[in-house]
């Protein structure tokens, strides 16, 4: 073992490199790590913020599509409704009309029939007027006997 | 390198002889100049490297440069916070430096043993010691700085009486008749931490290069097929204590930083 000045010259090295070390290296290094494991907890933290809010989200959004749901059956429940009355109503004007035009058409039937009759009793009229003039062999005067003539159409 | 029969032992001295200035090559004044160089080369190195990343460090995205820094401070900061529950601010950059220091000092011992000292051959130096902590004055220079340090924040931590109180009455008891013993266990105690903490490391990194010189002595051990076998088990043997040296200049360096943690943190508990 040969001590010399070689060990106090290392001692005062090595003070120097204690010193040099606590101020110049130890605190930047500790600075940012410490600066980095704030902002990495509040990565996480934003992370886990997230999380939440998109769980949030999903839910509202699932209760908006409920609700938007609910409002499409309903709309197309009213719709069906309404395109029913829809239909009801023409087929009401549909009957009314048909009732209409069939009562019209039978008005005209019974109003050509009695027209008909009218007709075919003035010549039944007639006829019986000419038989009887031919078998009584003169003239019958219509005017005379017009009163009878008439009783005698009114009652074919 | 010593090429007939017997120049292993002066290989061997030879490696084993420092570098000192011609002027005084005896006394206190043969400064190991080898011994002081690499120290300091490597604790240039270690400030130039730490500092440069510790300069642009920032919160962001790390570089690997910066991640490997980070990597070592906070490895060390979690030795420090295991046993030292307190201000870090001094502690821990000790603890970093003393880590980092003495690991580059140590790593010297993995050169070839006959690599610095060939390439200073070159420029007419001709002994060259690369592993400075495999001087006893390195390990005794960093252990007595830590002593003194020691005591500083036993002062510190306790008051002037407080640690006279403490060297004369722990641990037997505070009975007049126990001051005595006591305080010469305490002294004991006290001085054993630099001497062990020195001539720890300090044996282990001389005995690990003496292993290496050792084995380089086979390369030049005879002629002929012997001499080849011999080479060849000196290969072998060599990167073998190679690898397992590598443990040993980790550990080492990591129990020279725990005991200095410890040791200091022990200045500031109060018995």
């Amino acid at each position: 073992m040969d001590f010399n000045a070689t060990l106090i010259g290392e001692m005062i090295s090595f003070a120097i490199l204690i010193w040099f070390c606590v101020h110049f290296i130890w605190p930047h290094i500790n600075k940012a790590i410490e600066e980095r494991q704030i902002k990495i907890a509040e990565g996480l933290n934003a992370a886990e913020r997230a999380h939440a809010e998109l769980k949030d989200a999903d839910h509202k959004v699932a209760a908006e599509i409920k609700v938007a749901r609910q409002q499409a059956s309903e709309i197309i429940d009213k719709a069906q409704q309404q395109a029913n009355q829809i239909i009801d109503k023409a087929r009401g004007e549909a009957i009314t009309e048909i009732n209409r035009l069939k009562a019209s058409a039978q008005d005209d039937i019974a109003s050509m029939a009695q027209r008909a009759r009218d007709q075919l009793r003035e010549q039944v009229g007639a006829l019986a007027v000419q038989g009887a003039s031919k078998i009584v062999q003169r003239e019958v005067d219509a005017s005379t006997h017009k009163a009878l003539l008439d009783q005698l159409a009114a009652e074919i | 390198m010593a090429s007939e029969s017997g120049g292993l032992t002066e290989y061997i001295q030879h490696h084993l002889t420092h570098l000192r200035p011609q002027a005084s090559p005896d006394g206190f004044w043969a400064v190991h100049i080898d011994s002081v160089t690499v120290s300091l080369v490597l604790g240039v190195l270690f400030c130039l490297l730490f500092w440069l990343k510790a300069r642009k460090a920032t919160a962001g995205v790390p570089g690997k440069g910066q991640a490997f820094v980070e990597l070592v401070l906070e490895f060390v900061d979690g030795q420090v916070k295991d046993v030292f529950h307190g201000d870090r601010r001094f502690l821990g950059p000790l603890a970093l430096t003393v880590f980092v220091w003495v690991f580059l000092m140590n790593a010297m011992d993995l050169l070839p043993v006959d690599l610095l000292p060939w390439i200073t051959e070159k420029f007419g130096v001709g002994h060259f010691r690369a592993v400075p902590t495999a001087d006893i004055n390195m390990t005794f220079a960093m252990s007595l700085t830590i002593f003194v340090l020691i005591i500083f924040y036993s002062f510190k931590a306790k008051g002037a009486g407080g640690y006279m109180h403490e060297l004369f009455t722990a641990p037997f008891g505070a009975h007049p008749l126990l001051w005595i013993p006591n305080f010469l266990l305490n002294v004991v105690e006290l001085l054993s931490k630099p001497v062990s903490l020195a001539m720890r490391l300090f044996g282990n990194m001389y005995a690990g290069e003496l292993v290496f010189m050792l084995i380089a002595g086979l390369f030049s051990a005879g002629a002929g097929v012997a001499g080849w076998a011999l080479y060849g088990a000196g290969i072998i043997g060599y990167t073998v204590w190679g690898l397992f040296h590598i443990l040993i200049i980790g550990i080492q360096a990591f129990i020279f930083m725990v005991l200095t943690i410890v040791y200091i943190s022990m200045a500031h508990d109060h018995h």
